[in-house]
């Protein structure tokens, strides 16, 4: 067979031993491969072109898209209120951040300062899906890699806080708990105690977590020195969360522009040194233990109060007045239906989720509805930067950067 | 370094380039004309007090009844200074197009390939400028643009599909 391609390249074998003289010349060539878009460690219908020289990766040309449903655009014809369930499909895992880093933008837009009950309602959800996150982020991970056992301790754990959540609104996955100004609901006795509960539990299962992975010479093998980015190029992409914090550089939102609950509570902030797979695997680890100090602290310093802001005009009556009193439900379905009056300007808003900065960008002329509204999601921007990362490594550390990134592409492609 | 100080050092320094600044909400805008805009990005990304070194989105927004009907936006955020702007600029449909900045961030490539998808908008010396969330050979238009309905335009409707009942 002749290999009349101009990017064919010929090596000889070993030409300092003799022997191989005698053997004939290697003939290679560059190799497409097309891994996905039906891949089961893709997390979702991704499609990456691979050029292979060898196992060894030239280049590879993410294709996105297939998960792509205009979100952005359906958001400019719903009223703000309306917009909330469709957060939850964004990172279908980590439901209740989107909620939270959209809410958040609408109450910038509005000027909506929410009461400090309600603060802590929301940090306290928001960390327990930071850990609920990253729990399914380490057990997908291990299983890509190759560490079989630790999935099912990660979903074992996981079972009670995706209980947690549906006794909390109803849903494990789309939950829609949040809403603009405030929270659906508070919390009940059951719900403090079982959470209560969990933090006496989970600490020493991530113990058992760490035992598992850091005796593993294959899960060693395959994150320490995988991946690597260096700081410098790691900003220039626009990385963030445990992926940009993994090469050593020190950006949080929660700290950086506190919000919420965060400024009164102490917790430190994980930092990298090596920028490679295995740095953002223990970032990953030590925030479980951070998310768990956040959610204690929360739960001492929390008081009673209202759990929503008193902004008739924005925000929606309490669930029981809604069901009892006339006014109550017209003004509910007068928010819902025709939105309220938001000034016309612009904002911008991130918010730390688990993956990285999830950001929203508002444009309002005024009425009810989001005249344009933009959605930064970190999972597609960290896709910009998987070509870079990934040349020089073999085929399979491709996937320990999908995993590396915790990639979900409802969050991606939108 | 203030948000309004911000400001005018870009107006001091690019005086012919500079439309307006809004600062609203805690967040400053900053317009400027579409010839300049490449040098004021390098500079707010080379200038030791400036130091904007990282890129939080680009993004795009249509008003259809302007003259100048497109306008794209960028964000940038200092990781040591800590602070953010917002860069604007626009452009007329019929010369739809801007220096890209990929040179200066490496990140403003995906961003910006999903601003030529979804509004059409190009990008000079953009090193891979196709069309990223909708397929290659999608020939409908650009979908945010305010003229493009939200059901689409019937492409959809030519897929088969197979009769459950047929069977």
């Amino acid at each position: 067979m002749a290999f009349e391609d101009q990017r064919t390249t010929v090596y000889k074998i070993d030409p300092d031993h003799p022997e191989s003289e005698t053997l004939p010349t290697l003939r290679t060539e560059e190799l497409l491969l097309n891994m996905g878009p039906q891949h089961p460690a893709t997390h979702g219908v991704l499609k990456v072109i691979l050029e292979l020289e060898g196992e060894r990766l030239v280049k590879s040309t993410p294709v996105l898209g297939y998960l792509h449903r205009g979100v952005e655009k359906l958001a400019e014809d719903g009223t703000y209120h309306q917009f909330i369930p469709h957060t939850d499909r964004l990172d279908y895992v980590c439901a209740m951040y989107n909620n939270f880093a959209y809410c958040r933008a609408v109450e910038k837009l509005m000027n909506i300062t929410v009461p400090d009950r309600a603060e802590y309602l929301r940090t306290i959800v928001a960390e327990v899906q930071r850990i609920v996150g990253h729990q399914f982020w380490l057990g997908t991970q291990a299983l890509d890699i190759g560490a079989m056992t630790v999935f099912f301790y990660c979903f074992r754990d996981r079972e009670i806080l995706m209980d947690w959540f549906d006794e909390l609104c109803g849903a494990r996955l789309t939950t829609s708990w949040y809403r603009i100004g405030g929270v659906e609901r508070d919390f009940t006795p059951s719900l403090l105690e079982k959470l209560k509960q969990f933090l006496d539990y989970f600490p020493p299962k991530i113990d058992e977590y760490i035992v598992f992975l850091e005796t593993n010479r294959i899960w060693l093998g395959r994150t320490k020195g995988v991946a690597i980015i260096s700081a410098e190029d790691a900003v220039s992409f626009g990385l963030s969360g445990p992926t940009l914090r993994g090469s050593g550089v020190d950006y949080d939102l929660r700290k950086d522009q506190p919000y919420s609950a965060y400024p009164k509570c102490e917790f430190s902030v994980p930092i990298g040194k090596n920028g490679d797979t295995y740095d953002r695997y223990w970032i990953r680890i030590q925030e479980l233990y951070e998310s768990v100090k956040i959610i204690r602290q929360c739960l001492e310093q929390m008081q009673d109060g209202p759990i929503m802001a008193d902004v008739p005009s924005v925000t929606l009556p309490p669930k029981e007045r809604v069901f009892t009193n006339l006014e109550a439900m017209i003004q509910q379905f007068k928010l819902f239906s025709q939105g309220f009056d938001a000034p016309p300007g612009e904002i911008y808003c991130g918010t730390e989720a688990h993956k990285g900065e999830l950001g929203f960008y508002i444009v309002s002329t005024g009425g009810g509805k989001p005249y344009r509204l933009k959605i930064r999601a970190p999972s597609f921007i960290h896709m910009g930067a998987f070509d870079h990362m990934s040349r020089g490594y073999m085929i399979s550390d491709a996937v320990t950067i999908f995993g590396t990134y915790d990639i979900v592409m409802g969050e991606c492609d939108r | 370094m203030s948000l309004q100080q911000l400001a005018n050092r870009i107006q001091e320094n690019y005086s012919t380039g500079f439309v307006k600044a809004v600062e609203w909400r805690g967040d400053l805008t900053v317009t400027v004309t579409r010839d300049r805009l490449h040098g004021i990005a390098q500079f707010l990304h080379d200038e030791p007090s400036m130091d904007f070194d990282y890129i939080v989105h680009v993004s795009s927004v249509d008003w259809p009844d302007d003259e100048e009907r497109f306008e794209v936006v960028y964000e940038f955020y200092s990781i040591r200074k800590r602070h953010r702007i917002r860069l604007k600029t626009r452009v007329p449909e019929s010369d739809c197009i801007v220096d890209s900045l990929t040179d200066i961030w490496k990140g403003a490539d995906f961003m910006e390939r999903e601003v030529y998808d979804m509004m059409g908008i190009r990008f000079r010396h953009h090193p891979d400028l196709r069309r990223i969330l909708m397929p290659d050979d999608y020939t409908e238009g650009y979908p945010l643009r305010k003229d493009f309905p939200l059901r689409g335009k019937g492409w959809r409707d030519t897929f088969e599909f197979l009769d459950e009942t047929a069977r």
